[in-house]
């Protein structure tokens, strides 16, 4: 066959699979605005005047008071862009409604100290597992797993039963402690020292250098991005935590916004979207600054059995 | 400690992380493991006082209680429905973003972004979207659609694995992403060399080289099916709609009258049976990925 006979059946195929791309782009296009929706327009929806969201939603919040009439519109109204854009549900939330901030500072109070105290016990934790030999080690690791796949419907009663016991029931310390020691970072941690090669700790070792610079020294050095994603991960799963606050606290005072947003009623919905957006913040800077850490972090994760 | 006495080397090496483990293990063991073994217990008397022992009597009650086997069952059909959705289409999402593609970097940005937004945050835009008087009966009254009470019908099992689907493919998305670039190159070239087309290298090649990220998706997404509770929650509250009813709300109702021995059986029941689901995938994979596993 000629040269020219191979480029000629090349063509067409060349062209079909220009049209696949495109066909592929404009679908993962569609997807990636369906997958972003929803956050824009929350955010879209925070910079609209109380009035106007009243006018667009009312229909939607107003049936779910009972009596009081509220100004609704008949017809829902999805928009992006604000009549005028306005800052009264932030000044709102901000200066009049100290209660929402209250409950912000509630979630911060809960989860600044499980990321923190998470980390430094599950570092320490997948040292040892890394380091030990033996089977004692491999059951207490399986252990480890087990109660890591348990769902909160599992592990939340004996977290009841312990925290009635040490008397920290209702209070913060409910939460907290057994978050702490929440085994999902010792598992991941483990996996990620594992991969640390022998050969640098033999060397150390040869200089001299005991088990505690090992782990200072070797071991957290090389783990650093490594710890920055588990961070990540632990911090957006308490971020969002809804089910320990319901069952372990009983006085809504204590509540996380990630909980109390749902309980915003009818009358306060001019502010509600500035409140789900300022609970976003966070998240949402962390992802921006962290995204690759994120996806490191989710890499790590994958195969149980690494 | 015994134990390592008599391994080969019980050298001073192994002390210090030997003594690393010691607070998480505390922590784990008073946490958990301790007070499970407690429920156990618990589960098999008859109430906190007497004690007597009643072996799986309580167990039979839980089993014959309605809001259980609702909550089961729901909880059940969703697992069924949204799990092996979750697999497939991240899967696909994966290999839609390693199809060069451009703009991929931004693409995976924004099919991860609902991982991070709490469900809390989103929950005004989807009951605005999914309420009765709705955008979405609203947009569909253009085709002459009657209106649908999304979230209180039996619909509603639709709208939560959408909801689902939206919060975790991004996750499972790059756990595939990782897992196709973990294939051998070579083994697809020659392969394409030979004239194999995509649909052959997808079928007996990479999902060979999938299977285990296939098991450990499932696993996640199994376990994270039981957290769409959040937005069921966040959505309709402690009493929702029949088909929503899932096992999270028979928790949260039982703890409320405080019955250890109903919430102690149940909670056991629900470990027995994720223990059983994942080692049975486990199992499946050994067998589905022994070829190409070291």
């Amino acid at each position: 066959m000629s040269n020219a006979a191979v480029k000629k059946i090349r063509r067409p195929s060349r062209i079909r699979q220009k049209i696949i791309v495109a066909v592929l782009t404009v679908f993962a296009a569609v997807s990636a605005v369906i997958f972003l929706l929803p956050t824009v327009l929350t955010i879209a929806n925070s910079f609209m005047s109380a009035s106007e969201i009243s006018a667009n939603y009312g229909s939607v919040f107003a049936t779910t008071e009972e009596g009081s009439k509220v100004y609704v519109s008949e017809r829902i109204n999805l928009k992006f862009i604000p009549d005028m854009v306005s800052f009264s549900q932030y000044f709102t939330v901000l200066f009049k409604s100290p209660d929402y901030l209250l409950k912000f500072w509630n979630s911060v109070i809960l989860v600044v100290p499980i990321v923190v105290f998470q980390l430094g016990t599950a570092s320490l934790a997948a040292y040892g597992f890394a380091r030990l030999k033996g089977r004692l080690k491999e059951i207490l690791f399986f252990v480890y797993i087990i109660v890591m796949l348990m769902p909160y419907q599992v592990t939340l009663v004996p977290n009841y039963l312990v925290s009635d016991w040490l008397n920290i029931l209702d209070t913060r310390w409910a939460i907290i402690l057994p978050g702490i020691f929440t085994p999902f970072s010792v598992f991941l941690l483990t996996k990620i020292m594992r991969r640390i090669p022998s050969v640098m700790i033999e060397a150390a070792k040869l200089d001299g250098a005991g088990e505690l610079q090992i782990f200072m020294y070797i071991c957290m050095p090389l783990c650093k991005s490594a710890l920055y994603s588990v961070a990540i991960l632990v911090f957006i799963d308490y971020w969002n935590m809804v089910e320990q606050p319901l069952i372990l606290l009983s006085d809504p005072d204590l509540y996380p916004l990630s909980v109390f947003l749902s309980r915003i009623n009818t009358g306060e919905i001019g502010l509600a979207f500035a409140v789900a957006t300022i609970y976003m913040i966070p998240a949402l800077l962390i992802f921006l600054y962290g995204e690759d850490y994120l996806v490191e972090g989710i890499t790590y994760s994958g195969g149980i059995k690494g | 400690m015994k134990k390592s006495k008599s391994r080969k080397q019980p050298n001073k090496d192994s002390v210090f992380p030997a003594v690393c483990l010691i607070p998480s293990l505390i922590g784990v063991l008073i946490f958990f493991i301790i007070p499970f073994c407690v429920i156990i217990y618990y589960s098999m008397v008859d109430n906190a006082i007497s004690k007597e022992f009643v072996f799986l009597d309580n167990y039979i009650n839980v089993l014959k209680n309605n809001a259980f086997k609702k909550a089961a069952l729901n909880t059940f059909s969703f697992a069924m429905i949204s799990v092996p959705l979750a697999v497939v289409l991240s899967m696909f999402l994966a290999m839609l973003l390693d199809s060069k593609i451009p703009f991929v970097s931004q693409f995976r940005t924004s099919f991860l972004c609902p991982m991070m937004v709490p469900v809390a945050s989103v929950v005004l835009i989807w009951q605005v979207i999914f309420h009765y008087n709705g955008a979405l009966n609203e947009f569909l009254a253009n085709f002459d659609v009657d209106k649908i009470d999304w979230l209180k019908s039996e619909l509603g099992q639709v709208v939560v694995v959408l909801l689902f689907l939206w919060k975790n493919l991004g996750y499972n998305m790059i756990l595939f992403l990782a897992a196709l670039n973990n294939i051998p190159k070579d083994i697809l070239e020659v392969a394409t060399l030979e004239g194999a087309g995509s649909v052959y290298k997808f079928f007996k090649i990479k999902l060979r080289y999938l299977s285990p990220t296939i098991l450990f998706v499932t696993v996640l997404s199994l376990i994270n099916s039981f957290k769409v509770f959040r937005e069921v929650y966040l959505l309709t509250g402690d009493y929702p709609y029949d088909s929503l009813y899932m096992l999270q709300h028979f928790m949260n109702n039982t703890f409320r009258n405080i019955d250890y021995q109903k919430l102690s059986s149940a909670a056991i029941l629900m470990a027995i049976v994720m223990i059983i689901i994942i080692g049975a995938l486990f199992i499946a994979e050994n067998k589905f990925g022994e070829d190409v596993e070291g």
